[in-house]
């Protein structure tokens, strides 16, 4: 098994943009903050883009809302030799400025207040990741910072932001939509006998289901959408390259469970199909052992204490709670075992849990150094 | 220390369709499982809904990908049984639309275009109430003898997140035509989602964000005039200080003589550092257990029957599932 070497990650000039990703509740969050943190106080330009932090690791960063732009985190005595930024995903904010980018002014306000549009852009599974990934793009494109750090949401699936882009193009672009709108454009089935007559009547039955109304908002959208398109699908392309180079790292993180792991395991074998550079595996919140003490042995003198004649509850207690971080420690070693077995080229990086939950940068400071081993 | 366990009420007792949500993370799908091995006991017949597409279901009982079919998943002592179905969004509406419309072949081949990804897409809405709706034919359907075919039915449901805008279908069908046979049937699926046979469970684990998001969950729910059933803790860890102990133990104090003099009292002479690493092990599970503590406070809020699910150190496997049924069983819950 290796080691991630985290502050080579950290401090190479190379390193543009670091990606945690990972299932859901593993600390991704908070794993992207602390190496923002380490990186700003070993001298980088850092940004950290977060997505959904808990509410004391946003104020810990000075987040109070989101606001979809960089601030520079200034706390007092908070002097790095670098600079740390930090942000949170406005997803709604993102979408629409992308529209106004690309649409121009008349057309945007349009497209903004179409009905299906306001479906789109927060109801579409896939949007938040395919922000996120835009986010990104437009925080490369201005060079303001040399490192970007990168939180993925909480998706069903880790998968999901590497695929976002693409669901949403082919939903956006496909052939259906202008095979199912055109009825409603043209006022009437004109197309019935160019398509295959299964289409058309699926196409009514789409229409009987989901009414007229949505129908001519969604064609009035594609309408105004299409033209911006093609900008749209340069973005994505743009950035799927920007994933790809080689100023790109990847860190999974899990926690050592059959779950985390498992979607781990998914993720990593998805990157090397996709040659997306991995750094490594974060098994984060760990639980080592810290006295040298078998769980046996323990577990007999506090099955003896309670049997014995002297009162020591203390005592006991301290033994048992020693053997079960044992046996829970034993556990996690075997799923990072199985783990490193399927995959011995990933190089792995383990983060005991903290006792407490991270509420300011100290708390950050210290899995930072956790980070770096 | 400990919460009061009101259990499961004779409340929920009655009803026959039980919905598990929680945030990501704190094992809805081994929690749905287990509560329906545990409803299946003394001889009945309940059916496990998967709705997310993730096939998480047969990864708890390490068996093939579930097909689009009703089948048999697990025995119950007792003559019980469990059956599992994955409802399939695009299957389900194909059903609709072979019901109402003769697509025959043609409906297979807008399956491999991405027609029903589309249409589902159009109307995010639609997805919700395809799914909601083939939830309520299964709890409706009855047998040639006039019985239900399941005795309840349990789903593995969206998390805490998502759960209020799934089962609000009054809200999904604005996204609808006014009529139809889609709309026709999903008045019923209304009914029946805010009628007392209708309950939804909420995971949890005792950690900050799954407590606040549970009960934010709660209050949406109640919001939404749909009715929250058990609070189901799962993975608790026993405490193993003394209670009057926690609080200081967590704050770092911990008397290393006392410690010592009971260790030595039974025969265990450790060296310095051991006995400090001990310590120090003692002081972080007592700060998880102040923090379990305050997360047991915050979940009083919701004011809801409350189940325990201890955590299994070997992890889940089917045996493991049984035993979380039975936790289940001891703590009330029954048909």
């Amino acid at each position: 098994m290796t080691t991630i070497d985290i502050d080579a990650l950290l401090d190479n000039e190379e390193s543009r943009v670091i990606v945690c990703c990972g299932s859901g509740g593993v600390g991704k969050t908070t794993t992207a903050a602390a190496l923002a943190l380490r990186a700003a106080e070993r001298g980088r330009q850092t940004v950290v883009l977060t997505i959904d932090p808990a509410r004391r690791l946003a104020q810990a960063l000075g987040l109070r809302e989101l606001g979809n732009h960089p601030k520079q985190v200034q706390v007092e005595g908070f002097e790095p030799k670098g600079e740390l930024w930090a942000m949170m995903l406005d997803m709604r904010r993102t979408f629409d400025d992308m529209v106004r980018v690309h649409a121009g002014p008349e057309r945007a306000e349009q497209l903004l207040q179409n009905p299906f549009y306001q479906t789109i852009s927060t109801s579409f599974s896939g949007t938040q990741e395919y922000m996120a990934m835009e986010k990104l793009g437009q925080l490369a494109a201005t060079g303001e910072w040399d490192l970007i750090i990168v939180d993925t949401p909480p998706s069903r699936s880790a998968l999901d932001f590497l695929d976002a882009p693409t669901r949403l193009s082919s939903a956006l672009d496909g052939r259906m939509i202008r095979l199912l709108t055109a009825p409603a454009k043209a006022g009437g089935w004109g197309l019935r006998k160019v398509v295959n007559a299964g289409f058309s009547m699926f196409a009514k039955a789409v229409s009987t289901i989901i009414g007229g109304q949505l129908l001519t908002d969604a064609s009035a959208f594609m309408q105004a959408f299409d033209s911006m398109f093609g900008g749209f699908r340069e973005r994505a392309r743009k950035t799927a390259e920007l994933l790809r180079s080689s100023g790109t790292s990847f860190l999974v993180v899990a926690a050592p469970e059959p779950d985390a792991l498992r979607e781990a395991s998914y993720f990593v074998e998805r990157l090397s199909s996709e040659s997306m550079p991995l750094a490594g595996l974060i098994a984060n919140r760990t639980h080592p052992v810290l006295a040298k003490l078998s769980g046996a042995e323990a577990l007999a003198a506090a099955e003896s204490l309670q049997e014995g004649d002297t009162n020591a509850p203390l005592a006991e207690a301290v033994l048992r709670l020693h053997a079960d971080r044992v046996e829970l420690a034993a556990r996690e070693e075997r799923l990072l075992a199985r783990f490193t077995r399927a995959h011995p080229e990933v190089a792995l990086a383990k983060v005991p849990a903290l006792a407490g939950d991270v509420h300011d940068l100290d708390g950050l400071r210290d899995i930072g150094v956790k980070l770096a081993g | 220390m400990t919460v009061s366990h009101a259990g499961w009420t004779d409340e929920l007792a009655r009803a026959r369709l039980h919905f598990v949500t929680g945030k990501g993370g704190t094992g809805k799908t081994t929690l749905a499982a287990a509560l329906g091995l545990a409803l299946a006991r003394e001889g009945r017949r309940v059916l496990l809904i998967e709705v997310e597409g993730r096939q998480g279901i047969a990864q708890l009982f390490d068996t093939e990908p579930l097909p689009y079919a009703e089948q048999r998943i697990a025995a119950v002592p007792g003559g019980g049984e469990l059956r599992a179905l994955h409802i399939d969004v695009e299957a389900a509406l194909l059903e609709y639309f072979e019901m109402f419309y003769n697509l025959g072949f043609a409906g297979r081949t807008l399956r491999r275009m991405g027609a029903i990804e589309f249409a589902t897409t159009l109307a995010p809405g639609l997805r919700d109430v395809l799914l909601t709706g083939k939830i309520k034919e299964c709890v409706g359907r009855t047998e040639s003898d006039g019985r239900h075919t399941y005795d309840a039915v349990v789903v593995d449901s969206p998390p805490t997140g998502r759960v209020v805008k799934f089962l609000d279908v009054t809200k999904a069908l604005t996204d609808l035509a006014k009529t139809g046979p889609i709309r026709g049937q999903a008045d019923g699926v209304v009914r029946l989602l805010h009628s007392g046979e209708t309950a939804v469970h909420l995971a949890t684990l005792l950690e900050e964000m799954p407590v606040r998001e549970t009960v934010e969950a709660v209050a949406e729910l109640d919001g939404a005039d749909l009715r929250p059933g058990a609070v189901l803790v799962n993975r608790v860890r026993p405490p193993r200080l003394p209670a009057r102990s926690v609080t200081a133990a967590a704050d770092g104090r911990v008397d290393a003589s006392r410690v010592r003099t009971g260790l030595a009292s039974a025969g265990l002479k450790l060296p310095e550092d051991t006995l400090d690493a001990l310590v120090e092990e003692t002081v972080e599970h007592a700060v998880r257990v102040a923090a379990e503590q305050r997360a047991r406070e915050q979940l009083a809020e919701a004011d809801l029957p409350t189940l325990e699910l201890p955590d299994l150190t070997d992890g889940i496997d089917v045996a493991a599932l049984y035993d979380l049924a039975e936790a289940l069983t001891d703590q009330g819950v029954r048909l």
